[in-house]
């Protein structure tokens, strides 16, 4: 943004004091700006875009490691076929999708409330602050293996727990929602506080003489909350549900090391936890389909896109019900 | 040999690995390869295993007589290492000198065997194994072979005296063997476990897949037939040893620990289950992972026909390496008989070498852990017996499907017919 602003004023900066500039200065402010975001364009190049185009071209062949020689057939659309009639893909869809809803719901409006807490005067503010990150700077192995532990159908400290309330144990990997459920929790555990600390940045620009009028108006707290915090944030909520949404797509590192068997990509007996990202894995890496493969992640980026288009033209829309 | 995966931050990459593999595929190129002698330049070799061969104290015994060799292993988890190898055996680069692949793995490197060291023109003689082992280490057409045999599965059945005992049931190694004839009497005998147990958590097997994969071992097909055709839906022994392995589950008699999990390690901890499918590099597994329970451990013999093979793993040399004639010389000093026989006394091992199998050094080992059970005759006797099974390039993938369908039979999730088509279906989607 702040980029663009720079553009916009420096000709304006031009036309008033003409005298004192030079040609090197003029080609500085208009290029500067490009050289300055061409490194990250560069490595995207190289590391994402260029190997998004080759798994592309790679989804349009027929390659597979035990059939040598595969590495160029060209076939088409022949995987897209497939894909479309491959339970196993349907079925990491519905995974993806579940799993996400279960992570990322409960998630943000935890994050809100805690955001809201945090802006309040606290003592040791700085401390709890950087306390809700922490869980976010952790590695995603570590992080699951100590759930894993946690899970433990035997053994594990939820369980025990449950069972003081006369709960029998429960085989987390083994069902469904159960799975879902306990990949969700490692999600949240992770994510909540990276989503809170946007939504307090969020929250500490909103001014606060609005707080102050509405005091004076007689609004409560709660209704300072729904009335001014969360409209003022809207473009962070936004931000956050766009993100939260690629990342729940995308999910991969949780369900893979909370399957502790000896087929982590298949995500359960049963595939009752693969999503997406795994079952690409799985045909890609496990299998050695790399045409396969490719199709199911370039399917799975066509997912995202219409995810995440539709979720702005929702924004979109609902910005226009508040202007009128 | 085979290991459980019980790190692997490696597949963490993800998505972003996979495409910086597909990237990486795109490139290529092979070096050129090395002199066919041996120099006696310092060099270092690369060996990547996965899991623990044991090797460690043999590199310094090779170091003796090969001063100017140093060894450096990399051991990744079973499914990261055979993966691993794959991409860089297509990318062209990236192999270590030696690689191990595993005997469930060696089939889909098979149509490969060109990018591997042919031991044939090296002096190695393939009679050195049996058939059953060779053959499965050879080029399509039968005339390279791209692998030595290192050790050998072969199978048995290890069970706690112990808790026989506490069930007033025999608990010595002669009467535990003569309980079971076949495979629905071992059945028969875990419901009188159960019922007699004074401890009720006990139960009588470890998982559903071991028990499954032991038995299928024993027939003479099992997810292949000679063409390289996937058969599990025809094969009549795989159904049999399917449904075999269900009624042992109903019978509530597996402990339902998934195999190679925590779960299941903490099981051997615990004494959860009475008796474990056990081949012979299981021993050492146990030994390592529950040292507390030495002394309670003994060795029956295998219910069914005796023989059976799981496991066992071979040394290949790939021709993109940069010291082949080094790397040659290395494999063929650890895989010799010297070695084995020690790598069988010292980590449980059974040898593939088949001149060993009657060497009183083997055939009359005593394992002190297993209370001096003779591990060395009952092994030696089920290779014996073992007959060759034809193996495809998925036979590891498939026999993973099957016991994942297994588990979520023992997970009470699925009835054993859905869970019998949900395998099938999983199993058409690996070819």
């Amino acid at each position: 943004m702040a980029v663009v602003t720079e553009r916009r004023r420096a000709p304006a900066r031009h036309a008033s004091e003409p005298g004192r500039r030079n040609r090197r200065h003029h080609w500085d402010v208009k290029g500067s700006p490009y050289l300055y975001i061409a490194p990250f364009f560069l490595i995207f190049g190289v590391f994402g875009l260029f190997p998004l185009l080759y798994t592309g071209w790679v989804s349009l062949t027929g390659w597979r490691a035990d059939l040598p020689g595969s590495e160029d057939t060209f076939v088409g659309l022949d995987n897209y076929r497939t894909l479309w009639a491959d339970p196993f893909f349907w079925n990491a869809v519905k995974n993806t999708i579940g799993i996400g809803l279960i992570s990322t719901v409960p998630q943000l409006f935890l994050a809100l409330g805690i955001a809201h807490l945090l802006n309040y005067r606290l003592r040791g503010r700085t401390f709890f602050r950087m306390g809700v990150l922490l869980p976010n700077v952790t590695s995603v192995a570590a992080v699951t293996i100590i759930f894993v532990q946690l899970f433990g159908r035997d053994y594990g400290m939820i369980n025990w727990f449950l069972g003081l309330f006369g709960v029998d144990h429960i085989d987390w990997q083994a069902g469904t929602l159960s799975s879902w459920i306990a990949i969700s929790v490692i999600v949240t555990w992770r994510w909540t506080g990276y989503n809170a600390l946007m939504y307090l940045a969020g929250m500490q620009a909103i001014p606060f003489e609005l707080y102050e009028s509405a005091a004076i108006d007689g609004a409560s707290r709660w209704k300072q909350f729904w009335t001014i915090t969360v409209p003022m944030l809207r473009p962070t909520i936004l931000f956050t549900v766009i993100v939260s949404t690629i990342g729940a797509l995308q999910l991969f590192g949780e369900p893979l090391l909370f399957n502790v068997s000896q087929t982590p990509t298949t995500g359960g007996s049963q595939h009752q936890f693969q999503t997406l990202a795994l079952y690409t894995y799985d045909q890609f890496w496990q299998k050695f389909k790399y045409g396969y493969g490719a199709a199911i992640s370039w399917a799975m980026f066509g997912i995202i896109l219409v995810f995440v288009v539709t979720n702005l033209i929702l924004a979109r829309r609902m910005r226009g019900v508040d202007a009128s | 040999m085979r290991v459980p995966p019980t790190r692997r931050p490696a597949l963490l990459i993800g998505v972003g690995a996979m495409m910086a593999g597909a990237l990486l595929a795109g490139c290529g190129g092979n070096p050129a390869g090395s002199a066919d002698k041996p120099s006696n330049q310092p060099v270092t070799l690369t060996v990547n295993l996965f899991g623990d061969f044991g090797y460690q104290e043999l590199y310094e015994k090779y170091k003796v007589t090969h001063p100017n060799v140093t060894v450096k292993e990399n051991v990744s988890d079973y499914g990261a290492h055979h993966k691993n190898l794959q991409a860089h055996l297509v990318a062209g680069s990236g192999t270590a000198d030696i690689e191990a692949i595993e005997v469930g793995q060696i089939a889909g490197f098979r149509p490969q065997a060109a990018k591997f060291v042919d031991y044939l023109t090296k002096g190695v003689n393939k009679d050195t194994w049996s058939e059953a082992t060779w053959k499965n280490a050879t080029s399509p057409d039968g005339k390279a072979l791209f692998g030595l045999g290192t050790d050998q599965g072969g199978l048995a059945l290890c069970y706690r005296a112990d808790l026989l005992k506490a069930a007033g049931m025999p608990s010595d190694r002669d009467g535990v063997s003569g309980l079971f004839t076949d495979w629905n009497s071992y059945i028969e005998v875990g419901k009188q476990f159960l019922a007699k147990t004074p401890d009720k958590s006990v139960k009588w097997f470890d998982a559903g897949s071991n028990l499954y994969n032991a038995i299928v071992g024993q027939s003479p097909k099992n997810a292949y037939d000679e063409n390289g055709k996937v058969i599990v839906d025809s094969n009549p022994a795989v159904k049999q040893a399917w449904d075999t392995t269900v009624t042992a589950i109903k019978a509530g008699e597996s402990a339902g620990l998934g195999a190679f999990s925590p779960q299941w390690n903490t099981g051997f901890q615990k004494g959860q289950f009475a008796t474990i499918t056990c081949p012979s590099w299981m021993m050492a597994y146990i030994k390592s992972n529950a040292p507390e329970t030495s002394g309670k451990w003994d060795i029956a013999r295998i219910p069914g026909t005796g023989g059976g093979n799981w496991g066992g793993s071979y040394l290949t040399v790939p021709t993109q390496g940069k010291h082949q004639a080094e790397a040659v010389e290395l494999a063929k000093w650890l895989t010799a008989p010297e070695q084995q026989t020690w790598l069988f006394k010292e980590k449980g091992n059974f040898p593939s070498a088949r001149s060993l199998w009657d060497q009183p050094d083997v055939a009359g080992f005593k394992n002190p852990f297993f209370s001096d059970a003779p591990a060395g005759k009952i092994f030696s006797e089920s290779v014996k017996s073992l007959k060759p099974q034809v193996l495809g390039p998925h036979a590891g993938d498939i026999g993973n499907a099957i016991g994942n369908a297994l588990q979520s039979v023992e997970q009470g999730k699925a009835a054993p017919d859905e869970a019998w088509s949900k395998a099938l279906a999983d199993v058409k989607n690996i070819g």
